[in-house]
């Protein structure tokens, strides 16, 4: 965008001396303040937490291959003795939950936000570091401090067994007077530490973008991956304070005798879901704008185009993330809202998809007239692009609280947000991956590998998801272990789509080894003429301390440049 | 060229915009298909009830016998893949914008995975090394902003409308039924005939198979209604939030404790409708399903007088029967084990 890569290697490779002096193993990796350093160690924790949040949905889809209950007693033995009947479909209840506290909040959050974020934020903006580097450090040990205290309370009570069976949601009165032991209260704390860290971790970012971005640099003048994490740190900051009121609620009801969400005394268990979708809405949009940020990045580059519509992208994302706020009650179309509420609500969801179609199009409008290369991360912005696109008209349907009625709660929501959540979000996970590793760790990754990856998860996650569409419309409903014996065909199927996506992450790891053992030495702007963003004026991986001396974006050079606009844009 | 690449994309643009328009010419298609399937199907249940249910003809009051379900309705059918054929009026009403809504789906994701092969093809970089540098077009950009818009504007309206009708009110001679959530199974009041309450339990795999029913949805005892009138069905729970859900008849609404949902409920045809508990509750949410038999107005007098209920010839001895002095429910036929069996529901001790 602003500078090409020979104009920063003169530069980098003179201040390469004094910028690589790294501390020892304990201080560089444990009392971290180097933000590449940070978001590797996120990354790292992103791709553990993923691994097991995956192997859970693994037994999960192992148990709905067919109807009856086959495995969920061997589980709930192996977790905690002997155990009835009721024990093993609690299990199933803690499964469900682990799930996706884990991918929501311990695999897609840290990776996003504190794994690329951290990592590259900085390095687009031209900055040494991140504002507050310690500050960024204990938001990741917050993290890892609540993803132990996730797994600490599969081992405690939790009522019908052990652990926590409350969904990922955390409904009052099932958290509170259903859940009696600690397991709740574990994984209450879980998400207030998390949620801690993404705050501290949400205010160093705005501070970054706000306040450190090199001489030049307008805020019109950011790469949209910095846009993307600017608007992702504002609904963090704004929404996380409101769910841990919410679950601080829910702590002092269960402990303390309050009675928030009990109506016994005067309380009432609605409130509780407004408060949690109050975030909980905003929440989905933190865990896909990054990715937004990464596609509009990985097909300018591929393409060889600036990204068409620049401001139009930059303000969608600004629009998604303001009405993001004003349309939480979608999820509760059927706890009794009243006419007019719903209305309002079917009316106001359905107005987001006007900024998101604008990102669709701009996307293709980028590559309309480039000169497309199929390296691996194109081909996942571009799987991305497709498949968002599916979970996106099954959200305007579900936007429809008439509609919504007949499918809410059933498999057919489950569809819808894995279509834009283990599609969308992780889509461009893997394409941010496979666009920005070689310049993480300075080897190249196989092309081939990361294709076969491709291919092997776009056709499982597909077959896997697509059915659970049809089993929502038949009106399977969600969170169930057991099923009717009309629901086995289907169920069997996205079995079978699960065991090719586990499969084909086997080419992942196998291409991480292979860079690492095998991998060519990765040059400074390995890309190629597309990739024009502060990052790759850097080597491979970059110094340890960067940009020491600030680099300067001249006023001519932007992304408007091209079209000559007569008012250079200010911040 | 470039030029021409953008005429292209307008031109697109239009075209996916007459078709989606085209989509209520279809839904309407479609509803009175939907209309003609029905009057083939309304032969069947006739059939069925004088075939499975012999003994509903004699009309001795007490004679009640469960109805046999009819296969593939009220329920799902093996490797389904579309909503529950619907038996109420909103529920048809809703499914011709369900279809119209696939349309607009599929004609949008068609549409978006065509304009993606096209430029992945046509501008692959062996086709065309050298990149344009445009960046911008402020026609090209309002258009996809404003279409898009006009699409949600064209589906908000029946949207909307759909909305509206499912919240009527009914009308004030309706009669009241009471569904109330506990952990693990239903209980359903009827307070307009003596508020009796019905326990209703899930039948294990054997027995649902004795009775011909499918299992994880037969249940003992049943919700019974009166069909082709408006009922005003409330929708509360005992311990935790539970839902109570329909698919056949287009019905869903959270059982909250400590709230009454109310909303308008009609059945068009006797006959069996299976649903399921529709939140998360606990250990055995996947074990709570409901199962409503829609019974000509007679016959449900037949079946509350059977349950030791009151049938309001004059309306008025019905309707104010004391709550106090009515048995709420009979414990024993909830399952003895399950935690909160046989207890009142909360509301009694707040309200």
């Amino acid at each position: 965008m602003a500078t090409t890569a020979d104009t920063f290697q003169a530069h980098t490779d003179h201040a390469h001396d004094h910028a690589d002096h790294k501390p020892g193993f304990f201080a560089r990796w444990f009392m971290s303040t180097n933000h590449k350093d940070i978001g590797t160690l996120y990354l790292i924790f992103a791709i553990i937490a993923g691994v097991v949040g995956g192997a859970i949905s693994g037994i999960m889809r192992a148990e709905l291959a067919e109807p009856g209950i086959q495995y969920l007693q061997f589980w709930a033995e192996f977790m905690g003795g002997n155990a009835d009947f009721d024990t093993s479909l609690h299990m199933w209840n803690v499964f469900i939950t682990a799930h996706g506290l884990i991918m929501v909040f311990f695999m897609v959050m840290p990776a996003m936000i504190g794994g690329f974020g951290n990592w590259f934020v900085p390095l687009m903006i031209g900055a040494p570091d991140m504002a507050f580097p310690r500050m960024n450090n204990i938001s990741f040990w917050l993290t890892v401090a609540g993803f132990f205290s996730l797994i600490f309370s599969l081992f405690v009570p939790g009522g019908t067994g052990p652990g926590a069976g409350t969904g990922w949601t955390v409904y009052a009165p099932l958290s509170t007077s259903g859940s009696q032991g600690p397991a709740v209260d574990f994984a209450i704390f879980s998400l207030h530490l998390a949620g801690a860290g993404s705050i501290l971790g949400a205010t160093n970012f705005i501070t970054t973008i706000f306040n450190m971005r090199a001489p030049g640099m307008t805020l019109h003048k950011m790469p949209l991956f910095v846009w993307s994490v600017l608007v992702t740190a504002f609904l963090l900051l704004l929404a996380l304070p409101v769910l841990a009121a919410a679950i601080t609620m829910l702590l002092t009801d269960r402990n303390f005798g309050t009675t928030f969400f009990d109506p016994a005394g005067g309380g009432d268990p609605v409130l509780y879901q407004h408060l949690f979708w109050f975030f909980g809405h905003p929440e989905v949009y933190i865990m896909i704008l990054p990715g937004f940020g990464m596609v509009s990045q990985i097909v300018a580059t591929f393409s060889r185009k600036p990204v068409f519509g620049y401001l139009g992208m930059a303000y969608a994302m600004v629009a998604i993330g303001v009405v993001g706020f004003i349309v939480w009650a979608h999820h509760m179309y059927t706890v009794g809202l009243d006419v007019n509420t719903k209305m309002y609500f079917t009316a106001a969801t359905m107005v987001i998809a006007v900024p998101t179609g604008v990102k669709i199009f701009s996307w293709i409008a980028t590559m309309w007239g480039g000169s497309i290369e199929f390296k691996s991360p194109m081909v996942w912005a571009l799987g991305f692009i497709f498949l968002f696109t599916v979970g996106g008209v099954t959200g305007v349907y579900l936007a429809n609280g008439g509609v919504d009625d007949v499918v809410h709660d059933t498999y057919f929501v489950v569809a819808h947000f894995h279509y834009v959540l283990s599609m969308g979000a992780v889509f461009s996970l893997f394409a941010g991956f496979y666009y920005w590793f070689p310049k993480m760790s300075g080897k190249m990754h196989s092309e081939l590998l990361s294709h076969l990856h491709f291919w092997f998860f776009f056709v499982g996650v597909n077959v896997i998801f697509f059915p659970q569409h049809f089993l929502g419309w038949q009106g399977m409903p969600r969170r169930y272990p057991d099923y009717a014996d009309a629901y086995q065909y289907w169920n069997e199927v996205s079995t079978i789509g699960y065991m090719i996506m586990a499969f084909s992450m086997v080419f992942f790891f196998i291409n991480i080894i292979y860079a690492f053992v095998a991998g060519k030495k990765a040059e400074a702007n390995y890309w190629g003429e597309g990739a024009t963003t502060l990052e790759w004026s850097l080597s491979s991986p970059p110094p340890f301390h960067q940009f020491s001396e600030l680099p300067v974006i001249e006023e001519h050079h932007d992304y408007h440049d091209h079209i000559g606009d007569p008012e250079p844009s200010k911040a | 060229m470039k030029t021409l690449g953008f005429h292209r994309i307008v031109a697109s643009l239009a075209m996916a915009f007459s078709l989606i328009f085209g989509a209520p010419i279809a839904l309407a298609q479609d509803a009175s298909d939907a209309a003609a399937a029905e009057q083939l199907e309304s032969v069947d249940p006739a059939e069925a009830a004088d075939v499975a249910d012999p003994d509903a003809v004699s009309e001795g009051s007490g004679a009640y016998t469960p109805m046999a379900p009819t296969e593939g309705k009220g329920m799902p059918v093996d490797a389904g893949w579309d909503i529950q054929p619907q038996y109420s009026e909103d529920g048809e009403f809703a499914y011709g914008l369900h279809i119209g809504l696939i349309w607009v789906m599929v004609v949008i994701c068609a549409f978006v995975l065509a304009l993606m092969l096209y430029t992945m093809f046509r501008f692959r970089r062996k086709a065309n090394p050298v990149p344009s540098k445009t960046s911008h077009n402020t026609l090209i950009e309002v258009v996809w902003t404003v279409v898009p818009a006009l699409i949600l504007l064209a589906i908000a309206i029946p949207s909307i409308t759909l909305i509206a009708k499912q919240y009527e009110t009914p009308p004030k001679d309706a009669i009241t039924i009471k569904a109330i959530g506990y952990q693990w199974y239903w209980g359903y009041a009827y307070p307009d005939n003596g508020d009796f309450e019905i326990i209703s339990n899930m039948l294990d795999k054997d027995e649902a198979n004795a009775r011909g029913e499918p299992h994880q949805l037969a249940v003992d005892n049943r919700m019974v209604v009166p069909v082709g009138v408006p009922i005003r069905l409330q929708v509360t729970a005992a311990d935790v939030i539970h839902s109570f859900a329909v698919p056949s008849l287009w019905f869903k609404m959270d059982a909250v404790p400590g709230r009454l949902n109310e909303r308008i409920f009609q059945v068009d045809e006797p006959g069996v409708y299976y649903g399921q508990c529709s939140e998360l509750c606990g250990a055995r949410h996947g074990y709570m399903p409901i199962a409503v038999e829609a019974l000509p107005m007679d016959q449900y007098n037949d079946w509350v007088l059977a349950q030791g209920g009151t049938v309001a010839g004059a309306e008025e001895e019905g309707v104010e029967a004391d709550p106090a002095a009515v048995p709420l429910q009979e414990p024993e036929s909830a399952e003895p084990s399950a935690p909160g069996a046989g207890a009142p529901p909360v509301e009694d001790a707040t309200t």
